[in-house]
């Protein structure tokens, strides 16, 4: 997993509450069985004005021109602004995929499904969490003013707005750790090892028939 | 100290606490199926990692298994979409390769992973359980820890058997009461996410609790179960009873003889204890609860049969209000108009949620001796698992709903996400009784309605949302 330590980059804002995994990744294309290539149908169905395939050609399609990440304003963002609950519904691990895919690094949004929130910070996307009164500042601020960009710094757990305004957030120190670091969450899990193993044969005595 | 079943839960299964805050929790079984799973196994051979108990993991394909009967006579050669045929032949090629016990599509006991691990006994009290899949919560209505986690996690057990969790919240749902005639458990949680709304349980575990929960049969509970997360918990609970621990009781992963015994013992505890803490509680009556239909494009945009469609402009919060305006733009409904006036082209009766051999039950009893409506494009019922559908052919079910004109398939996910053939038109509303209403999540362009069998049922009959408490149905009695 690619480290995220800081990050500069263009803002795109997606005003919308309780956007779906199925609207960030629709499912046809979970169909491949690689990690890589979701990010041409990275919100398929507001993106196109067709239906979306696996293996059709995304540069021939026709665009949306009024859904917004095709603004070309907008074209190279990195870091999403989006509102309450995104990413809420279906664990697939896809939609965080689509999003690395992209190009994107942050998302900013008051609030997160869980599973979404835990699946970016196996995929090196930082997911913010800022309150709605700032939430509401950095959306204005996005769609009034051309070449918005936002400074993200993971270890100092701020974004800089381009008066200079710094906003801090917080994460937790596990999830900042392995992902500033770029860490493989297996291998830290396996240098505890002996802890599995001893965990494992008290769970035996106590519950064998798990074992049997 | 006072403890909920979900702490019980947690505190069995800490593996270590971390001194940044995090714990190792220990992940007992876990349920693989060809969607989320083969970057997984890709994973594991790039790392050249071991799994660490290949025994403790159980697969079966369900998203893209086509459900028409002539091609599931044909195997995995059946499947027409090249895709997803791949993807089906790389879980038999991964299961093969690590040794995973594998219910591949020709084999009987194959089904939705929700509904296969409970069936066969895999699912049991007390167990931490994962899948890739969100609605995992379903196997918490035996009392164990279940939650869905993404492709990463998926590898990260099959290599370690444990997850870094952090632990979560507590949150009560108590539904006292009985449930009227007519009124089933996809009410009751439909009713509880109008209540709490998608966001509602985010970062809890939810326990379902009080008189009305425990009345519900364990197809029931699972029912609720399955659909926290679309409250937005990930752990869905109900405490283990008398009713956990038959329907357990002799199915072929379940322990025998001397190891039964045991486990019982251990089961007996698995509830919360009296006086145990809960940061949320959110509580109910069994008898204000109608049948419900959602009407937008979240879960929580559900009301009454009897109601009426919400009206935008009274709504303050502007995004709520947007969200609103956006939902019936996408549904072509119209504010203030009767639920009972959205006309219904297809039906789909099935999923995770409501595909068990109670559930097909219950939709027969509407169809017997009715008719699908002409105005219905196509009416499906598909099983949640063979074993499922062997019993309700047992049972008869499937000539009742040939005879009213529904189409009687074979098992898989089918249009709950529309991953296989079996989708909407643009356009079209549907009565489903699957789990989410989001865009396109039926096919790009559908409008779905979440409902109960006995809704979706009465729906294809009459052609559009119908309250079953008006049809006369002998067996449909309160919490049935």
């Amino acid at each position: 997993m690619e480290a995220f330590t800081q990050h500069q980059g263009l803002v795109v804002p997606l005003d919308r509450a309780n956007v779906d995994t199925d609207a960030i990744i629709p499912k046809q294309f979970l169909k491949s069985i690689k990690r890589s290539g979701f990010g041409p149908n990275l919100f398929d169905e507001w993106r196109y004005m067709d239906h979306g395939e696996p293996g059709m050609d995304n540069s021939k399609r026709p665009v949306n021109p009024d859904f917004i990440l095709n603004f070309p304003r907008y074209e190279g963002a990195s870091v999403l602004l989006a509102r309450e609950n995104f990413g809420c519904g279906s664990s697939r691990e896809h939609a965080p995929w689509a999003l690395e895919d992209y190009g994107f690094k942050a998302v900013i949004a008051p609030s997160y499904a869980d599973i979404f929130f835990n699946n970016c910070f196996k995929n090196g996307i930082l997911p913010i969490v800022l309150d709605n009164k700032t939430m509401d500042v950095l959306f204005e601020e996005a769609e009034s003013t051309e070449g918005y960009q936002l400074a993200i710094d993971l270890d100092k757990q701020t974004v800089t707005r381009p008066n200079g305004e710094v906003i801090s957030f917080e994460v937790e120190p596990d999830r900042k750790h392995s992902l500033y670091n770029g860490l493989d969450d297996i291998g830290i899990t396996l240098q505890q090892e002996q802890s599995i193993t001893d965990y494992e044969e008290a769970r035996k005595q106590r519950a064998p028939w798990l074992f049997s | 100290m006072a403890k909920t079943l979900y702490d019980k839960l947690w505190d069995d299964h800490l593996v270590a606490e971390n001194p940044d805050g995090s714990a190792l929790i220990y992940i007992d079984r876990q349920l693989l199926h060809e969607v989320t799973s083969p970057q997984a196994f890709e994973g594991l051979k790039i790392a050249g990692r071991k799994p660490r108990r290949i025994e403790a993991n159980l697969a079966t394909p369900d998203h893209n298994v086509p459900t028409t009967n002539n091609e599931r006579e044909q195997g995995i050669s059946g499947i027409a979409d090249p895709i997803s045929l791949i993807q089906v032949k790389t879980l038999d090629e991964n299961c093969d390769e690590f040794g995973v016990t594998q219910f591949n599509i020709d084999d009987i006991r194959q089904g939705i992973v929700h509904v296969v691990g409970p069936e066969q006994g895999y699912t049991l009290p007390g167990l931490t359980m994962v899948c890739g899949d969100s609605h995992t919560a379903t196997h918490g209505a035996f009392g164990a820890m279940a939650f869905g986690v993404g492709t990463s996690e998926v590898e990260h057990v099959l290599a370690t058997q444990c997850l870094r969790q952090k632990k979560m919240k507590n949150m009560l749902v108590k539904v006292d009461g009985k449930l009227g005639y007519g009124v089933t458990a996809k009410d009751v949680v439909l009713a509880v996410i109008g209540e709490i709304g998608t966001a509602g349980g985010n970062g809890h575990a939810i326990e379902f609790a009080g008189t009305a929960i425990e009345e519900l049969s364990m197809e029931g509970r699972m029912t609720i179960c399955n659909m926290a997360i679309e409250a937005g918990a990930r752990v869905g609970l109900v405490a283990v009873d008398d009713k956990t621990i038959e329907y357990v009781k002799g199915r072929p992963f379940a322990p025998q003889k001397e190891h039964w015994d045991m486990a019982v013992k251990a089961w007996n505890d698995l509830h919360t204890d009296e006086g145990a803490h809960f940061d949320t509680i959110v509580e109910l009556k069994a008898e204000d609860i109608a049948p419900q239909v959602t009407w937008g494009t979240s879960p929580e945009m559900v009301k009454p049969v009897t109601g009426s469609i919400p009206n935008p402009l009274s709504e303050d919060n502007p995004v709520k209000k947007e969200g609103i305006e956006r939902a019936l733009e996408y549904m072509d409904l119209k504010a203030d108009s009767a639920i009972s006036s959205i006309p219904v082209d297809k039906v789909f009766i099935g999923s995770c949620t409501n595909s068990r051999i109670e559930d097909m039950r219950e939709a027969a009893e509407v169809a017997k001796g009715r008719k699908v409506a002409a105005s219905v494009k196509q009416a499906m019922v598909v099983p949640g698992s063979g074993l499922v559908k062997e019993q309700a052919e047992a049972e008869g079910l499937d000539k009742i709903f040939v005879e009213a004109g529904f189409e009687w398939r074979e098992p898989g996910c089918s249009m709950c996400l529309a991953m296989n053939a079996d989708r909407l038109e643009p356009g079209e509303h549907c009565a489903s009784t699957s789990n989410r209403n989001f865009e396109g999540r039926q096919g790009q362009g559908g409008r779905t309605h979440l409902v109960s069998p006995a809704m979706a049922a009465a729906a294809a009959v009459y052609g559009h949302f119908t309250d079953v408490r008006d049809i006369e149905i002998s067996s449909l009695r309160g919490g049935a």
